[in-house]
């Protein structure tokens, strides 16, 4: 069956994801667009009308909208974003510096989520409708239910203000980031970098950073996996073949991880693509929080500064960076299932 | 069965109430589940009191600075006079966690009201209608779907009000930039229901007999299709309050003069708790947390009663409605399961 069939599936979920950006991108550009043009939003109450109208006709904002919406196309399509207005930076650079920083704090979070959400699933899962399920269940909830930045700051006034175990924000301390500058080059994930400085202190010191950062977005996430992982192992436990191997004499625990977890799996997978926006979402909320200067603590400072360019470029990256991981997790989905085709 | 000469036969019926949207859960659940519902019916009930009564409820306005013996101060640790403190705008903490609770009902009002009439007015087309319209819908759609719905709230956000603005211009901005969000959902699930009931005998016939086709729509198939939405509904109202918060805590909230936003001031107590000042924090923190957590159990419930795997045995689906509702379990995270 495989053969075929699949690689015919994977090309037309690859073409599948050019609508969707082309429409995000779009979607972005004219929303943003209807509120007047980038410059008058962010200067108009600094410069002169005669500077602003000067600006204005510089950038080009002046000519007819489909003109500039397909020039955008266009660079969008060649990686070109533009440039922000408040600074001046290349959004392609600004995207590059501080993506890395983001990623590495969902790579964290994501660690998180797992070692929490999923072995936590599973138990609430066997112990249905008791004590033990009822107490995870209140903890899945209450991690939806708080805002990722009240959490994070409940954290920080515990472990960072109270106990003083723990940084308060960023993502080194001053000596480190100096000691990653001094690196011919950086990856930008610190983790990475501290560990290329070879010193344990600048590791120790990134990971004491990223400690309370990761837990914020990750118990969040963490509470989506437990309830994901819950409903969908409860399925498979109720099936015949898992009674059977029961009878078999196949021990509890045995039971559990192999012959529910596993079948329950797929679906899990397939709904953790699409919890990728809500990790993208509540990084931009968290990384305001801790100082973690990454494209989501750009993001709103960008928007603070209503530099709507600057903001375009990173809402279109976010945006194919959700749509590439979806489809990536479609194909992971196609792969472990032979049921999911086509 | 002697006297059902001259008695209708009514008594067999359950009472018009017993099959109202909640009721009819909250008579079905039983245990854990029903104290789930009962929790999550409590703490909504009390918020919506609040909000409705915050005027009667705060000591002070929501924007007030000063009383009787002047200025409240700033940063004013709990007292007699200030009994969660003051912010370090020099507000009543606690009277703009009361006064908060009146701006999120709004926009929680608001914004379903309006994605339920847009989301089931483009479900009703697209499904019925079908061929392009649908598919160019659809696309759309999922396109907004799989967006981090902060994201585009945000750029909702600027185009209604470039950011800040007064109390009515604040909630539609939050309300609008919301449905933005929440389209699709109502979209998909509407549609869905509409092309499952268009195909039942009882819309042929409609049609054999010649109704027009707005008259099948609405009587025949809205009608018909309407049975999971008061999942969303719940699932909707907490993710308002949270998307409401958040943009208010990126700084696109209401202004603190136009009304009182937790969101808002959340981000104005960043920099306190460094400095160790809790209360400006985690009062408007937790009223954020526990309106979200009622509506959600509420959720939670209706969604688990409506799963014939999830809910506590009892007795099995009793309406096609439930049958359907267990075919699509309408928690956020599922719902891209079943897409």
């Amino acid at each position: 069956m495989r053969g075929g069939g699949f690689w015919r599936y994977l090309l037309v979920r690859f073409l599948l994801i050019i609508p969707t950006i082309f429409i995000l991108v779009t979607l972005v550009f004219f929303l943003m667009r209807l509120t007047g043009d980038p410059i008058t939003a962010s200067l108009g109450d600094r410069l002169t009308p005669d500077q602003l109208a000067q600006r204005i006709h510089d950038a080009g904002y002046d000519r007819p909208i489909l003109v500039q919406y397909l020039e955008y196309l266009g660079n969008v399509f060649t990686g070109n974003f533009g440039s922000s207005i408040t600074d001046g930076r290349p959004i392609s650079e600004i995207l590059f510096t501080y993506g890395s920083a983001t990623l590495e704090l969902v790579i964290y979070s994501l660690i998180v989520a797992f070692i929490v959400g999923i072995p936590l699933g599973m138990v609430a899962a066997y112990f249905r409708d008791r004590w033990g399920d009822a107490g995870l269940r209140v903890f899945a909830i209450l991690s939806y239910a708080t805002p990722v930045f009240f959490a994070g700051l409940v954290l920080k006034l515990i472990f960072s203000v109270w106990l003083k175990v723990l940084p308060v924000a960023g993502r080194a301390s001053t000596r480190t980031e100096i000691k990653i500058q001094g690196l011919d080059s950086q990856t930008g994930i610190y983790f990475i970098d501290a560990l290329r400085t070879g010193s344990s202190a600048a590791v120790a010191d990134v990971l004491a950073h990223a400690v309370l950062p990761a837990l914020t977005l990750g118990l969040l996430t963490a509470g989506v996996f437990l309830r994901l992982v819950r409903t969908n192992v409860i399925g498979t436990l109720s099936r015949d073949y898992v009674d059977a191997a029961r009878s078999r004499g196949v021990g509890e625990y045995r039971l559990v991880r192999k012959h529910a977890l596993k079948p329950a799996l797929v679906p899990i997978i397939t709904v953790i693509g699409l919890q990728i926006a809500l990790l993208l979402g509540g990084a931009v909320l968290t990384e305001t929080t801790f100082e973690w200067k990454g494209l989501g603590f750009q993001l709103a400072d960008y928007l603070a500064k209503r530099d709507f360019v600057a903001v375009q470029g990173i809402v279109a990256l976010l945006a194919v960076i959700v749509a590439v991981t979806n489809f990536i997790v479609d194909i992971v989905a196609a792969i472990l299932d032979p049921r999911v085709r086509y | 069965m002697s006297d059902t000469t001259s008695v209708p036969t009514v008594q067999v019926r359950p009472p018009w109430w017993h099959r109202l949207p909640i009721i009819q859960q909250l008579r079905q659940s039983v245990g854990l589940q029903r104290g789930m519902l009962v929790a999550g019916l409590v703490i909504t009930g009390i918020f919506v009191v609040v909000a409705i009564f915050a005027p009667l409820l705060a000591p002070y306005g929501f924007n007030q600075l000063r009383g009787p013996d002047g200025l409240f101060g700033a940063q004013q640790p709990p007292s007699a006079d200030h009994l969660l403190g003051t912010t370090v705008g020099g507000y009543d903490v606690l009277s703009r966690v009361i006064w908060g609770a009146q701006t999120a009902l709004l926009v929680i009002l608001v914004a379903i009201v309006l994605s339920v009439f847009l989301g089931i007015a483009l479900g009703l087309l697209s499904g019925y209608i079908g061929g392009w319209f649908d598919r160019i819908t659809i696309v759309i759609a999922d396109a907004i779907y799989a967006f981090p719905s902060l994201l585009l709230a945000i750029v909702a956000a600027i185009v209604i009000s470039g950011g800040q603005s007064s109390l009515w211009g604040g909630i539609f901005a939050a309300a609008v930039s919301i449905t933005v969000v929440f389209i699709p959902q109502y979209l998909r699930v509407v549609r869905a229901e509409v092309l499952r009931v268009k195909s039942e005998a009882f819309v042929e016939s409609a049609k054999v007999v010649g109704a027009s086709n707005a008259r099948i729509m609405f009587r025949h198939v809205l009608r018909n299709s309407t049975r999971t939405l008061p999942l969303i509904l719940t699932l909707n109202s907490s993710e308002a309050i949270l998307t409401l918060a958040g943009l208010g805590f990126l700084g696109f909230g209401i202004e603190p003069s136009a009304a009182a936003e937790w969101g808002y001031d959340l981000n104005k107590s960043l920099s306190d708790v460094t400095s160790g000042i809790w209360w400006t924090s985690i009062f408007p923190g937790l009223a954020i947390v526990l309106v979200v957590l009622g509506v959600t159990l509420i959720g939670e419930s209706l969604n688990d009663l409506a799963d014939p795997r999830l809910r506590a045995r009892r007795k099995p689906a009793e309406t096609p409605g439930q049958a359907v509702a267990a075919e699509q379990p309408a928690a956020r995270e599922e719902l891209g399961e079943v897409l």
